[in-house]
Formats: structure tokens, sequence, C-alpha cells
């Protein structure tokens, strides 16, 4: 298959598992029936051409598949089903009439009742077609506990009676922030491999965006799906200045502001301006706010960083996480006026948070502190927690930097 | 659980290595060995001599054969190996992920079978 045939088949997945799950609730089933069906065109197609109607055709061979199936089962409880899509299959599928029902494939898959972990995998699974052992290499899980995974959140959506649905309004902001992070966590992963270095983990943050577009498509009035995608767009338009050409880390204070996707980023800002208008900001508003606060840099601007501390209390006001609040202090250290002043202020804020657990071995935290400890003039800590932050480190390149800045602090 | 991490590289990624990359490399192991024990995990690790300093023995039909060299002649060769105590295998391939070895290698990772 040439590359736009491939896409064009990627983009068609999602569309018809949605279809064909929301009939049936069997996402499974809808999969299996699809994969055949794609199948049957690798040896009809080639054969009497490329059907005008790719989609209905597809569409309505992975409906026969699922009749027959049924069929072959000849289970009562089945019936009922049987003859919706014997109704269905009597009237052949038009293309421009097929409904989009992504929009509840997204909302089934983010359902409260599906382990928080899955929920990501799921989606790129069930909506862009990716297979089981590439979400296992991006979220760091051995691929066959990954395909475990998967099927039993398939098995609970087909058993508990998942609904394809988009919520009502009394509970769409809260069913809708499940479905933005799992979004956010597959650009989180795609984020990772900064050098694009592998293909397949590149293509997950342009997917991600895509997921981020659709559900701003389908869902035009809801503010934080224009604020993720903003907020995606923001750091995507950094992507080309992460690393020098010889393929070592930049800190974003020191890229090289003309690599950055210019495009990209008005992009990214007409569309939070957008959201601003919608109502009061949330957890990807503000966000993507934080990026366009970094971004300004483009046309030359100083960062505001009061603002973005200010910025940062508002999504601990929504959150108190503990990566925020690392951030926070790296912010915060900014300000002040004095180099050493501002170290300081920022170490007393990490230092509050020092006691969480969870910070033991988050590798953001000790690079900060590292960083601000050689800011103070105290090279001996900031070693030591360079070392930490080294050892804590997995990229390569990222690990490069910070053993050349501790090596810094003794020269 | 504990879980072996058994480190895979082609020892001439090394041999090509100037002494700053050297020594900045074996830093890097240094601070991973560290922050496995600042986190409590580390039961055990160690580097091994190359393969070529290997002797494998094995028992055929009586008979004792003692060969020079590994027991599989492999690009890339054992080089070392952490053993850890983690909640469970997520934990362990995030662990596995931080090893400068799966930057220039593999890490293998596999669950001890306890006797």
């Amino acid at each position: 298959m040439t590359q736009e045939a491939e896409d064009a088949a990627r983009r068609s997945y999602g569309k018809l598992v949605a279809i064909l799950a929301a009939r049936s609730g069997d996402v499974a089933g809808a999969e299996d029936a699809l994969s055949e069906a794609f199948g049957s065109a690798l040896g009809d197609w080639p054969e009497h051409g490329v059907p005008a109607n790719a989609e209905a055709w597809l569409l309505t061979v992975a409906r026969r598949r699922i009749v027959d199936g049924v069929r072959r089962r000849k289970l009562d409880e089945d019936a009922s089903q049987h003859f919706l899509l014997l109704e269905e299959l009597a009237e052949p599928a038009d293309a421009d009439a097929l409904p989009d029902r992504r929009l509840e494939l997204l909302f089934a898959c983010a359902h409260p009742g599906i382990d928080r972990s899955a929920r990501a995998p799921l989606m790129l699974q069930t909506v862009l077609g990716f297979d089981a052992g590439t979400i296992a290499s991006a979220f760091l899980v051995s691929p066959s506990a990954m395909s475990q995974r998967l099927v039993r959140a398939k098995t609970k959506i087909r058993q508990a009676g998942i609904g394809f649905r988009v919520p009502g309004r009394d509970e769409l902001a809260e069913r809708l922030d499940a479905v933005l992070e799992a979004i956010y966590a597959v650009y989180a992963e795609g984020w990772t491999d900064a050098e694009g270095a592998d293909p397949q983990r590149r293509n997950l943050a342009e997917e991600a965006i895509f997921l981020g577009k659709l559900i701003a498509a389908l869902l035009p009035q809801e503010p934080e799906c224009l604020g993720l995608v903003a907020l995606m767009l923001h750091a995507q338009a950094r992507r080309p200045a992460r690393r020098n050409a010889a393929g070592d880390y930049v800190p974003i204070a020191q890229q090289d502001t003309t690599l950055w996707d210019g495009a990209m980023i008005d992009e990214a800002e007409s569309l939070l301006h957008a959201a601003s208008r919608i109502g009061a900001p949330a957890r990807f508003q503000l966000e993507a706010a934080l990026q366009s606060a970094h971004n300004v840099r483009r046309t030359g601007e100083a960062v505001h960083w009061a603002a973005v501390v200010d910025l940062y209390d508002a999504l601990i006001a929504l959150d108190a996480s503990p990566v925020i609040q690392v951030n926070r202090a790296i912010a915060l250290s900014k300000v002040a006026l004095s180099k050493v002043e501002g170290a300081l202020s920022g170490l007393q804020a990490l230092d509050a948070i020092a006691t969480d657990a969870r910070l033991r071995d988050y590798q953001p935290y000790w690079a900060a502190r590292a960083d601000l400890l050689a800011r103070s003039g105290d090279a001996g800590s900031a070693r030591e927690a360079y070392e930490r932050a080294i050892g804590l480190e997995r990229d390569p390149a990222v690990r490069r930097f910070l053993q050349e800045r501790a090596a810094a602090l003794s020269a | 659980m504990e879980y072996l991490l058994l480190l895979h590289s082609d020892p001439k990624g090394w041999e090509t290595m100037n002494e700053t990359e050297r020594a900045q490399g074996m830093a890097a192991y240094m601070a991973f060995g560290d922050a496995l024990r600042k986190a409590d995990v580390l039961r055990g690790s160690n580097r091994l001599r190359p393969a070529d300093t290997a002797t494998t023995v094995r028992i055929r039909e009586g008979k004792t054969e003692v060969q020079n060299g590994p027991f599989i002649e492999t690009r890339e060769e054992l080089g070392g190996y952490y053993l850890i105590d983690v909640k469970d295998l997520d934990a362990a391939l995030s662990w596995a992920a931080r090893c400068p070895g799966a930057g220039h290698g593999s890490v293998e990772v596999r669950p001890v079978w306890g006797m």
C-alpha cells in the first residue's frame, strides 16, 4: 500500500470500528470483522479495482461477517441484534451518510469503568488501529501485558454494557476530562522521543494532535478541547529546536527560536483565544497558556515569569500535583532580580514538597534542585542532586547534558 | 519481586570511545547504580569481564568438554547485571529504560524464579 492509502485506511479504521461497535457494544468483534473486511479488500480490490465508495464497501463486508458470526453461534440473546444487522445490510451503506461515531467511541474508551492505564492505549488501538506491540513500546509496558490490558478493557465494555454515547450536560465536563487526559497521555509518550528517531513514536505525537483536532471538531463548544490542541501544538512547534545538529539536548531557554514552527504557534494562539471567548479557563487552557508564555520568545519578547507563576498557581488550585509544584518552583526562581535570591526562593518552594514520596524517583525534581543549588552557589549539594537526576534519566542526550552541567560545577 | 536486568552490548562501542566519553559513560552507570540504591531497590550488581575471557563447561555422554569463549558467540555480549527488587514488571521496565545500557545496547528484564 502507498503511504496515502495506508493513511486513508487508518482514518477509515476508527470510523468503521466506531460504527460497528456502537451497534453491538462489542469492540473486539468489530475489530475482528473489520480486519477480515480489510483482508477481503486486499484480495478483491487489486482484481476489480478500488470501489468508488471504499468505506461503505468495507462496512458492508464487515457487517456481513458479524451477521455470519451471529448466525453461526445461533444464540437467542443475539437474535434481536441479528435482525437489526440484517436490516442494515438490506440498505447498502452510503459513505456520505456514514455517521461519525468516533466521539462515542472515544467516550467509551475513557469511560470511568475502564482502568485508567488502559484508556489511552485503547484509543490508540480502536480509533487509530495501532497494534498492541507498538502501544506497549510507547507506554513502556511488556507487549503481552498490554495485549491483556486491551482485551480486558474490551471485554469490560461488552460485558458491562458501557454505552456508546456522548454524556449529557450534567456529566460531560468530567467525562470529557478523562478523554482529553488520555489523548494528552498519547502526546506525552510521543514527546519523550525528542529526536523523532523512532518513526512510530514520532507518529504518536502527531496522532495525538489528530485525535485532539478530531474531538475539537466534534465538540467545538468545549473550550478544553481547544485548549488541549493549543497545548499540543505549542509544544510540537518547538520540536525541531529540542536537539542541535550533534543530537545534544537544548534546554528551552537556549533554543534557537527561528527553528520553532511559527505557523503552528499561530494556530495554537488562535485556538487559545477562541477557547477563552467561550468560558472560564481550566487545566488544558492553563497549560496551553504556559506554553504560550514560553513561545513569546519567537517574537523577541522576554518570558514574563511573574505571569508564569500565576498560571502555575491557578493550576495548583485545580490539582496540587508535585509535578506542577516543581515547575512552579523553577518559574519562581526566575522572578527575583538577583540570581542567588531567585535560586533560594525556588529551593524554598522545592523544600516545601520534599517529603512527597513520589518525588524520590522523579527526575525533573532532582534536575530542578540541582540547577537551583548550582545557581545558589552550593556546588557540593548541586553535584549530589545532579547525580541523582542523571541516574534517573532515560534519555541519553539529557543525561549527557546533565553530566556536562555537573562537570562545569567544579570548573 | 526480584528481576535481573541483563545488560547486553557490543563491546566495540566501548573500544571506539575516547577518554571523555568513557568517563562520561562510567559516570552514567555510577549515577544509575546510586539512583537504584537511593530508591532502595538494588540487591546486587556487577560488570563482567569481556566474553573472550569466558570458559564454558559441559558434560556430554559422561565426558567433560571445556571450551574457550562464551556459550553463544554474538556481537552483543552479556556485560553486566543489576538485581533489583521492585513492585512489578512495569516498575522493572522503567528502571531498565533508565539504565545507560538501554541506550547503547539492550537490557533484558528477567523475573527471578526463587528456589
